[in-house]
Order: C-alpha cells, then structure tokens, then sequence
C-alpha cells in the first residue's frame, strides 16, 4: 500500500542556500528547490511521498501549526515569534540544523532619548517576541510597533528599542548600541504536533544523522537568563543615552518626510529627480539621506510601515502606496493620516484571486460556491490583513479565516488557501500560476500622505507647501 | 457545521444562574450592611494600567487578553480586565482619593487565558476593597475578613479554612538574605504564582534557597506561634521585625474574635502587589476566594499615598459548593389557553399578569415539555371560552376548581 503524502515547507530567502545544501547532503534529491530557484513546489526523487513548497521563512511556523504541512524548516527566531504569541500552537522543534546562525538584538541609539516620553517605544519585526520582553523586563508602560523590516533606522526619533536580527559575529548597526542577545536563532526543522505524535517520519528524519552537529548551548527561547541580562543593561544605559531634552519629530518646525524603501524605491526616486527634489543618497540605500530643501530631513523605511508612523506623528508626511494607506486605515479607522496627494506612478490593482478552474466569477457566486461546499471555512491569504478581513466581511463570506502572509501569497492556491487578496500591475503572474481575478477592490498608486495634525503646524506647513508645489511639478512633468 | 463554543467560554444555564444570584445577592447584600457602595469599572482597560508599577508577575501579565484598539495605531495595547482590584484602584484616584476612606465592592468578570481547557477564560467574582485606610491597617483587614466568612456562612458553603500569610515578610526576608534583584525578584514570582516546588531547583545561592525553604515551611495556628518565631529568630532586621508585629496584630484580633486561621507562609499566592497580610479562603482544597493589604498600589498608579487591602470571591468556583436547596424557586401556575380565540387569548394573557403581579410566577404553555428543570407548576390554569371561563387544578391537593374571574381565582391561589 501506498504511504500517504509528507508535506515539508521550505524557506525562501536568508536559509534558502543553506537548506538547499543540507538537503544535497542528506540526499533527499529535491527536484525543484535550489539556490536561486524561483519555484515554489518541489518533490523528492529518492522519497516520492515527499512532496513541498517555498514560503517565506515567516509563514513556515503559522503553515505548519496549522497542519496545512507535517514538517518545515525555518529560523528558530521565527519559530519563537510565533510560539510565545500561541504557546498552545501545535509546533514542535524537532532539532537544530546548525546553519543560518544569527541572533535577535536589543538594542538602543548610541545617542541619547531613551524613554524619553515616559512610554517606552519598542519596534521589531519580532512584535511577539518584543512583548515578551517588555513584559519580562517589567516595563511599566510601553508600545509596540510591528515592522515589516528597517527597525535599525528608527532609534532614536522613532523608537527606543529595537529588536533586530544580526549574523553572531556581527556588529550592530552603526548608531545603535547593543544591549545584548534576546535569543539565539539558527535554522531548524519543525513538526506539527499531531503529524509527529502519528505520522512515520522515519525514513526522512534518519539520513539527519549526516546534518552538522548543532551547537551546544545556544538559548532556544527568550528566557530568564536573557531577561536578567537585558533587565541590567537596561539599568546600565550611558547617562548619554538617557540625556533628555529631545523634541518631538516636528516640534523644531522640521518637516520629516518618510520615504519608501524597497520595489517602491526606484519609481520613487525617480519621480523626487523629475520634480527636482533633490535627495542626496537616497538611491544608494541610505537609511537617512539628506535633503536638499531647507527645514526637511526624511529617513527611509518600508512603505508598509510608513502609514502607522505618520498616525504617530513620527513623519509628518510620507510617500508610500495608496494599499497600505487602506490596509492601515482598515485597521485604524479614525487614523489622522490623510492622503494629500495622488503622484500616479506605482500602479498596482489589489485583487481577489482564485485557481484558474475554480467555477466562479465574482464575490456573489463565490459565496455560492461556498454554500455547496459546506460550512468549511474559506481560507484568505493576503498581505492586507485587514482589507481582507474587511472584503470578507462586505461581501458576507462567512465563515472565514484570514491567513497573514509576507510575500509569494499566489504559492498559497490552492492547496493552503481558497482566495487570495493580492496586488497585481499586469496579471502576468497570476495567469503563469493557473489564478484568475474574481474582483478588483481598487487601483493604488504611489501617493503623499500626511498626519492632519502635523500639517497644519506653523513652519511644518510651509515646508509642505513647497514640497507639495515640487512635487506637482513632477506629475506635470510626466502627464507631458 | 455546527458552530461550536468558544473553548474558555462557559454556558451558564438556568440552574447555574440561580445559583449565580444568589451568590451575587448574599454578596451584595452583605456588603450594603457593612457599609459598602457597589461600583463597576470598564470591561476594556489600557494595558499599562496593569503593567504599571510591576503590578502583575509578567506570568499573569503573558494569559492577559490585550488588543489594539480600532484608535490604537500608537502601539499601546488594551486588555480586557485580569483583574478586579487594580481598576477599582484606578477608579478611587480618578474620582475618590480625596474624600479619604472609601468602602467599595463590585460584581464583575475578569479575563484570562488558559491553554489547559481546564479553567475557564472568562471568570466572575465580586470583589470588596477597603480603600484610603489611616494608618498600617489591622482592623481593616479583620473586617475583610469577617465580611468574607459571613458571606460564606450565608451560602452555606460548609467548613471554609482561612490561610494567612504576609507579604512584607517574605520580602523583608528576602532582602535580609541578600538576594539580589535577580534572585529575589524570580523567586518572589514563582512563590506568588504558586511554585513553590520549583524554588528547590531555582537558580540561586543555595544559602538563599535553604532560607527561603524554612520560611516557606512555617505553619501555626494562632498568634502566640509568631511570638515564638520572632523570639526564636533574634536578632532580626527591622524591616522583618515590623512585619512580624504587624502580622501578629491582626492575628491576635482574629484569636479574640474566636476565628479560626492557619498560618501558612507558602500560602502567599497571589498578585505581587500586596505589601500586608494576605489571607485565603478555602473550601477543601479549592480556593474559593482571598485577599489581602495593598499599600503601595494606590501610590504606584499615581495616585496619593493612601493604604489599602480588599478581598475577592470566586463566584465561577462557589456555584459548586450552593447547594440545591438553597438554589429553589417559588411555586408556578402554568397558563393554558384552550384556543387562539382573540377573547381567550386576552383573557389567558389577562390573568397571567394578574398572577405575577400577585407574585406568583406565571407561564403561558406553549406545548412541548418545559425546558425548566428547576421550576415546579404547583397550579394548571385552564383559560376558556365558557363557563367558567378558569379551570385551576391544585396539583399538591389534586383538585379541580372552576373560577368565574381572576379575582376568585387569585383567592383559590392564596388559599
């Protein structure tokens, strides 16, 4: 009799080479995954039931809790992030890999302003693990904000601690001062509790005995010998970086402008040439670059963040897309960001997808499709967490989930999800993959956005008025 | 599909409710007599109400259920209450704090998470807190505690053993034995989240641990056995000295007023933010309720200066212990219409009123067997379109009476 199927969620990105290698080396043959390979589903020439796919390495511990896949292989920081915001999720660490070693910082700016506010403003693409610390570290009042990458550049305006990820041997970033290691991470493989307690893995996890040794006595979780570290370097901050006395982003009249880093670079970098807004080093990667016009200063992040920033008034304007300004006021609806202007380039459409044959054409007759199936919730995986959930609930699909996902969502049909909420600027790549568009929700283009309160100050106002008219300038420009 | 409860949720049927309120009547009840007002705080608070001032071990703090806000894009959290006493806190600074002492208590559910699917997530309990007290306290918390016993007595709840332990103590104690922040702070934490067995495997100085261990086997029964503890541990610091006095006060009040208590110091479970006496209220081996003086918590929150001690109980854990027969209900008439004749409708609908006004309870049959289990129909009132248009049958005294209006009837129904 034939075994049944084990399904195995490889990472993308950072461990993809490595993985790819230990996979070469334990022998299990993978036809379609590799350094460089941009498919998403593999199989094994030597274990025929094994059968995969890539996803970001962030959604390996949510596809494999879940039990969409029996094994995965991922970071443990990421395994971690998941674990102390579910400590009941079915995960289960099976062993460490010994690859893809790097550790999860706290650190601060070297320069001064720590909680300056009285709330103490963590940021992280670790919000889960950032919690945990605030909490373990007794914090008595503090914030967090979700990062979807960048967190180095916020301290000090911005944030007062930050949790990045860095190789072992590495220095913190120049400006940030290193309070010492949260956790140790390094790649490892992960089972779903139930496929574990049931399912015959034997065969796979026996050629692990050729994996490299793991190394002894990494910390596998945020614990207390971490915390009491942290807990007295935090007491032993340098006078220099507790000095206060520090203005609030724009209180100086400065105008801090947030510019998108990323796919959304280029066009924007292009277009700040076209106006004539002269921005030294922001086309080579500079995290602050400088800005020609007087009374501006900018720093630069991910597009997705920078609508949370500007609610904050961390920056009193941005430049992102039209998506995340939706996706954020979704989730914040009496957020005091506003667009101010429409600069055009950047056009995606934000789509619901299906699979190619799925028998449906719109919202209505989905709901039809769903009616006969059952009552089985219908899976969404999207980036827009909260359109989707806001779609979802407009158009009366219930029941349903919403999968978060960090990128390559289209992998996600049909197997682990039934719809897609997704951006798309052609169509292209939903066709190749066998998806079809059910609906458009709307068009997003690169846009200004500012904080309404901000705005209108006195000297921040004047600078913005001079931007704005620049950048009006620039869609003259390209409308010739 | 059927749509399944919520896992930490819990269905409070018709006889869990009437168990439920009386609980929450001999509370309320009791607490009006011995002078204390009734308050209610918000379901959703900020979180860093209770991350303030290390309110919270961070252990209760990680079962916390906090959100963000649909206004919540600073990144600051809001959690459904853990907890009674820390918002009650809250409210006497925002709207008490001046007028001195005041006596408060409230019915509320409280929230929190558990993976075991043993215990449920939402929780109820009333809570009584004594706040704004002159002086170290003592006699307040001898009222906590008699106002607690003589809620319990009035349930009925059978023998109910009272723990006391003292906060300051174990801290005091701690600080003599030089444990660090580290130390001292987790092994506190793990006490109060009722470890106790795991401090033998702490990571610590095992001087401190072997301390720590004596202390948390003390157990006594009245106050003389404090007295000999403090002769027998001379010279002693006088940080630990002052809690030992204070804590023999309140035990030798609760010698004369003949109650009956255990002196267990490893009972100290509890929120860290007592600095007093903490006392328990068990039934066999359940917790059903404890308390305890609070007097930093007030100033900890930015409010003035003030002490403070209080108690709650679990009315989620005392619905096991009501018993059935203090549970009952008054006998019913059940009301049935012989047609859907509009002159029999009004008159059955008529009478029923009638009858409850009376202070009876009164139900129209429907058909179909009632759902009530609880409920008994002493009287069937058959509601017609002729003479006489009531029939009553007395179903104890298995009679049938015909009636030519309801005041006759409601005459057959006194007796």
């Amino acid at each position: 009799m034939a075994r049944s199927l084990l399904r195995l969620a490889l990472p993308k990105g950072r461990l993809q080479a490595g993985t790819a290698a230990l996979a070469a080396l334990l022998g299990w043959d993978l036809d379609g995954y590799g350094d460089g390979l941009r498919r998403y589903r593999f199989s094994s020439n030597r274990f025929p039931y094994l059968q995969g796919k890539v996803f970001h390495e962030k959604d390996i511990p949510v596809q494999v809790a879940v039990g969409n896949y029996d094994l995965g292989i991922c970071g443990l920081d990421w395994m971690e992030e998941h674990r102390v915001r579910y400590p009941a999720s079915a995960l289960v660490k099976v062993r460490d890999l010994g690859y893809g070693q790097s550790q999860v910082v706290a650190a601060v700016s070297a320069s001064g302003g720590f909680g300056d506010s009285g709330v103490v403003r963590l940021a992280s693409e670790y919000p889960n693990v950032a919690e945990r610390l605030a909490l373990e570290l007794r914090l008595r009042r503090f914030s967090i904000f979700p990062l979807w990458g960048g967190a180095e550049a916020y301290p000090p305006e911005n944030a007062d601690l930050v949790l990045i990820s860095q190789g072992t041997s590495e220095r913190p970033p120049e400006g940030l001062l290193s309070l010492g290691t949260v956790l140790s991470s390094s790649a490892c493989l992960i089972a779903n509790r139930d496929s574990w307690e049931a399912e015959d893995m034997g065969e796979i996890l026996g050629t692990l005995e050729r994996a490299p040794t793991p190394r002894d006595g990494s910390p596998d979780a945020i614990g207390t010998e971490s915390t009491r570290r942290l807990a007295g370097a935090l007491a032993r901050i340098p006078a220099a970086a507790r000095k206060t006395g520090r203005k609030g982003p724009d209180e100086d009249g400065t105008l801090w402008l947030g510019l998108p880093d990323g796919h959304q670079q280029p066009p924007t970098a292009q277009f700040l040439d076209k106006a004539g807004v002269g921005i030294e080093g922001y086309s080579t990667g500079s995290r602050r670059p400088k800005v020609a016009q007087a009374g501006v200063a900018c720093k630069v992040i991910r597009p997705q963040d920078l609508p949370l920033q500007v609610a904050n008034g961390n920056f009193a304007a941005a430049i992102t897309g039209q998506d995340w300004l939706r996706e954020h006021r979704c989730q914040f609806p009496t957020s005091p960001v506003e667009e101010i202007l429409t600069l055009g380039f950047g056009l995606v459409r934000v789509v619901a997808v299906v699979k190619g044959d799925l028998p449906v054409a719109g919202p209505a007759e989905l709901r039809q499709w769903m009616k006969a199936r059952g009552k089985t919730p219908l899976r969404i995986a999207s980036e827009y967490v909260n359109i989707a959930d806001s779609y979802a609930r407009e158009n009366h699909l219930s029941p349903y989930r919403v999968i978060p996902t960090w990128g390559a969502t289209e992998a996600f049909l049909p197997e682990d999800a039934d719809l897609l909420i997704e951006n798309t600027q052609t169509g292209k790549t939903l066709a190749e993959h066998k998806l079809k568009i059910i609906d458009t929700l709307f068009e997003s283009s690169a846009c200004l956005i500012g904080n309404a309160g901000a705005v209108r100050r006195e000297g921040v106002q004047r600078g913005l008025s001079t931007l704005v008219e620049a950048l009006r300038r620039g869609l003259r420009e390209e409308a010739q | 599909m059927k749509i399944s409860r919520y896992k930490g949720g819990k269905d409070l049927l018709a006889a869990d409710m009437a168990a439920f309120r009386l609980i929450e009547s001999a509370f309320r009840e009791s607490c009006l007599s011995w002078g204390y007002e009734e308050v209610r705080t918000p379901t959703i608070e900020y979180l860093h109400l209770f991350t303030s001032a290390g309110t919270l071990t961070p252990g209760m703090l990680r079962r916390v259920y906090s959100f963000l806000d649909w206004d919540g894009w600073s990144g600051e959290r809001v959690a459904l209450r853990p907890d009674g006493t820390i918002p009650a806190a809250r409210l006497y600074i925002d709207n008490l704090q001046d007028q001195g002492l005041a006596r408060l208590f409230y019915l509320i559910n409280t929230f929190g998470y558990d993976e075991t699917g043993r215990e449920a997530r939402e929780r109820w309990q009333g809570g009584v807190e004594l706040l704004g007290t002159p002086g170290k306290g003592g006699l307040g918390e001898v009222e906590l505690i008699q106002l607690a016993m003589g809620i319990l007595s009035r349930l009925k709840i059978g023998k109910v053993t009272v723990k006391l332990s003292h906060a300051g103590l174990i801290k005091a104690y701690l600080d003599e034995l030089g444990a660090n922040w580290g130390e001292s702070s987790h092994l506190l934490e793990e006490l109060l989240d009722g470890e106790a067995p795991a401090l033998a495997a702490a990571a610590c100085q095992p001087e401190v641990q072997k301390a720590l261990s004596q202390l948390l086997r003390l157990k006594g029964k009245k106050h003389g056995f404090l007295k000999n503890l403090e002769a027998s541990l001379q010279p002693v610091a006088p940080a630990f000295r002052d809690n030992l006095r204070d804590f023999m006060r309140v035990a030798e009040m609760l010698d004369a007023l003949k109650l009956d208590y255990e002196i267990d110091i490893a009972s100290g479970r509890g929120f860290e933010y007592y600095t007093g006496i903490i006392f328990q209220f068990l039934a066999g081996d359940v917790k059903i309720g404890g308390g305890g003086r609070y007097d930093e918590l007030i100033p900890l929150l930015g409010g003035k200066k003030r002490s403070a001690a209080g108690f709650a109980l679990y009315i989620s854990r005392l619905m096991d212990y009501v018993s059935p027969d203090v549970i009952g209900t008054g006998p019913g008439v059940l009301v049935q219409v012989a047609s859907e004749k509009p002159v029999v409708v009004r008159r059955g609908f008529q009478a029923q009123r009638r009858i409850q006004e009376a202070g009876y309870v009164a139900e129209i049959d429907l058909g179909g067997r009632s759902h009530s289990r609880s409920r008994t129909h002493r009287w069937k009132l058959l509601v017609r379109d002729q003479s006489p248009p009531f029939l009553l049958t007395d179903q104890d005294r298995d009679t049938l009476t015909g009636a030519a209006s309801v005041a006759e009837l409601l005459r057959l129904i006194r007796g």
